[in-house]
């Protein structure tokens, strides 16, 4: 589904990533984890297609198709979709507009008709009762005066209702009491499917407790420096990530 | 510049007509004064930025029919269930107008009838607030105006319908001006809604220059509405002065969309304790649009109350202008007064100049002015393109957002999804964000 190969990207001529090579297959579940400063914010900037990084050499392929060839809205109808670490606050747009809009646009893009406006308010009535949401907040501005646990939260209602294939979650645990982390990892759990994947950056192995990974990667300078299991991820958190540094990659 | 000749010869005429004395009166010093001062160009401060020389140069005719066929008038009026007056190029139509059934309290007339049947008010509120020296506009108004509305909201009353104003500006042969005179009396605690619509026909290039003046007695409550949506060819000038007494609150949305060139004065005297205005005002212009906003709330007595929240969208070589000056009167103590000004350049030939003014002769009073122009959120619409909107939908959304401040004061669902529309539709080629507009309630 998701080919990264050799990719190098820069950010402001500095080179920050130094040739990732990563495949994710559907139905996977991937973690991506490493020390601040190695990399993982530039990798979900990439993929996210956000202006100011450059891919400088190799490649990413999405479902067949060059990433780098895709517009930041294309990459989102055709499937690929971000949950942002620090989502935006949008003054005036309504939850309920930004969830209509896009949720159409995906289908357009698909060659389908706009959902009927019932089917449509069925959908995040349903949705935004998982997310354990009051239905007020569609009629709030995106993340306006959202707490933290909220403004998360809202991104991972936008993922279920816009279903995607594959779904990228930057550091989603950022800021999250206990609770909002519970409601957001049974938001990512049932997203899990044979035909969708799931890329998570985190810092926190914490995170993995809640969401467990098939594979987990282990990000330092610009590289993947060992990938492995779950097992993986708790031995990081115990040992720290100097180790990694000392074996060579797997 | 010198008058058309057939303006002079109508300020003559209206000079010498045969009208009661009071009126008589009126009449020969508005037309001596707009006749000395002629339409205003930008020498003037008022009206530096605005320049109305050009109206010099067109020889308006007067209508005197007010045709208008049932598919016009339904695909301009706004579907309200109201007390309704309507006229076409300032003559009064009864054929489309409903005043049958007026709730208690409320009387509500054409000026032309009011003339004979109520003169005594009539007397009393015309010129009484905006005078002859408000502006050459109102001197021109007082001299030829003589059709407009008379409203009166009866002592304890409050009325829930609102009473809906329609001016229709017809496309014709040649162009036509018209001068609304519009006087609302709010007896003590009454409570009313008045909606000034000015609509047109596609090419219609008229001149309409209304004149409002509003009575607020004691503890009575007004919301005004002025929905401007005239042709993108129209002439539209509205002075607007309100005199509010002790605890009274006026709300005033000012919303233009429409017009070739467009000035609103508006003026709100705070004379006595606990006096409170709202302005809210939204300013639209695309292509080769010019809306002027001039605003003054004069605070003349302490503890009373301002806040001004206006936002203008310009695209194309549109050009806006937002003039607000809040005055402090000596001694007009605890007194708050809030302004804000924001805009939006949609591309880099439209222009807005802003100008808030504070004046300020009392010691204990609390103040704020801001102006902003800028550009849409650069992060807001990545945030938007990252769920799949596309660029222009995006930036469509962040412009309605923009003016959502303003719109989500409307308090009438007709209302506030006709201004919703009409925003929507302005937007740039591009976007028809209408399907989202609707059908959204849970």
């Amino acid at each position: 589904m998701l080919e990264i190969k050799d990719l190098h990207a820069t950010v402001e001529g500095n080179e920050i990533l130094k040739g990732i090579t990563l495949t994710i297959n559907p139905g996977e579940v991937h973690a991506i984890m490493g020390p601040n400063g190695a990399g993982k914010s530039t990798l979900s900037a990439v993929l996210a297609g956000r202006d100011g990084y450059e891919v400088t050499q190799g490649t990413i392929t999405f479902d067949g198709k060059d990433l780098a060839e895709m517009a930041v809205e294309e990459r989102a109808q055709a499937g690929l979709l971000m949950g942002f670490q620090y989502p935006v606050e949008i003054p005036g747009v309504k939850n309920i507009y930004l969830l209509k809009s896009a949720l159409n646009a995906q289908r357009a893009a698909r060659g389908m008709e706009d959902m009927p406006a019932p089917e449509f308010m069925k959908l995040i009535k349903e949705k935004i009762a998982f997310m354990k949401m009051d239905s007020s907040f569609l009629h709030r501005a995106v993340n306006e005066g959202f707490s933290g646990g909220e403004k998360k939260r809202n991104e991972i209602l936008q993922m279920l209702v816009l279903q995607p294939k594959l779904a990228l979650l930057d550091e989603i645990d950022s800021g999250l009491d206990i609770d909002a982390m519970k409601v957001v990892a049974e938001g990512v759990n049932s997203l899990r499917s044979e035909d969708r994947a799931i890329l998570m950056v985190t810092h926190y192995q914490r995170l993995l407790d809640h969401i467990t990974p098939d594979q987990v990667h282990v990000l330092i300078d610009g590289r993947i420096a060992k990938s492995g299991d779950q097992h993986l991820a708790q031995e990081l958190e115990a040992r720290g990530y100097e180790w990694v540094v000392e074996e060579p990659a797997a | 510049m010198s008058l058309p000749e057939t303006l002079t010869q109508r300020l003559h005429a209206a000079a010498g007509a045969e009208e009661p004395q009071w009126l008589a009166g009126k009449r020969r010093e508005g037309a001596a004064q707009f006749e000395a001062q002629g339409f205003p160009t930008r020498r003037e401060e008022a009206w530096k930025y605005t320049d109305m020389s050009r109206l010099s140069g067109i020889e308006f005719g007067q209508a005197t029919d007010s045709e208008l066929d049932q598919a016009l008038f339904e695909a301009l009026r706004l579907d309200i269930d109201a007390c309704r007056l309507v006229f076409v190029d300032g003559v009064f139509s009864s054929t489309w107008s409903d005043i049958d059934h007026l709730p208690e309290g409320l009387s509500v007339a054409p000026l032309s009838q009011a003339l004979t049947s109520d003169q005594g008010s009539v007397s009393e509120q015309f010129g009484h607030l905006t005078g002859i020296s408000f502006s050459p506009f109102a001197a021109l108004n007082t001299a030829l105006s003589n059709e407009g509305a008379v409203i009166s909201i009866g002592k304890g009353k409050a009325v829930e319908k609102p009473v809906y104003l329609l001016f229709i500006s017809r496309n014709r042969a040649e162009p036509v001006m018209s001068h609304p005179r519009i006087l609302v009396r709010c007896e003590p605690e009454s409570e009313a809604t008045v909606i000034e619509h000015y609509v047109g026909e596609q090419g219609a290039a008229n001149l309409t220059n209304a004149v409002t003046e509003i009575d607020m007695a004691p503890a009575s409550r007004l919301s005004h509405y002025k929905l401007q949506e005239a042709s993108q060819s129209e002439y539209h000038v509205a002075s607007i002065q309100v005199d509010q007494r002790r605890d009274t609150n006026f709300t005033s949305h000012n919303l233009n969309l429409g017009g070739a060139l467009v000035r609103n004065d508006l003026i709100s005297d705070l004379n006595d304790e606990n006096a409170t205005v709202d302005l809210l005002g939204l300013f639209f212009g695309q292509e080769r649009q010019h809306i002027d906003n001039h605003t003054k709330v004069n605070h003349n007595a302490p503890r009373t109350y301002s806040n001004e929240n206006y936002k203008g969208i310009l695209d194309g070589r549109a050009r806006g202008v937002f003039n607000g000056r809040v005055y402090i009167k000596r001694d007009a103590q605890q007194v708050l007064g809030y302004q804000n000004n924001a805009n939006l350049l949609l591309s880099d030939r439209a222009e807005i100049d802003t100008k808030p003014e504070l004046e300020i002769y009392a010691d204990d009073v609390q103040c704020s002015h801001g102006t902003t122009t800028g550009q849409l959120d650069e992060n807001a619409i990545f945030a938007l393109r990252a769920r799949g909107i596309d660029e222009q939908m995006a930036r469509g959304l962040l412009t309605l957002a923009f003016a959502n401040e303003v719109m989500e004061r409307i308090r009438h669902g007709v209302l506030t999804d006709r201004v919703e529309r009409a925003v929507a539709g302005k937007l740039p080629d591009r976007f028809n964000l209408e399907s989202l507009v609707e059908d959204t309630s849970l």
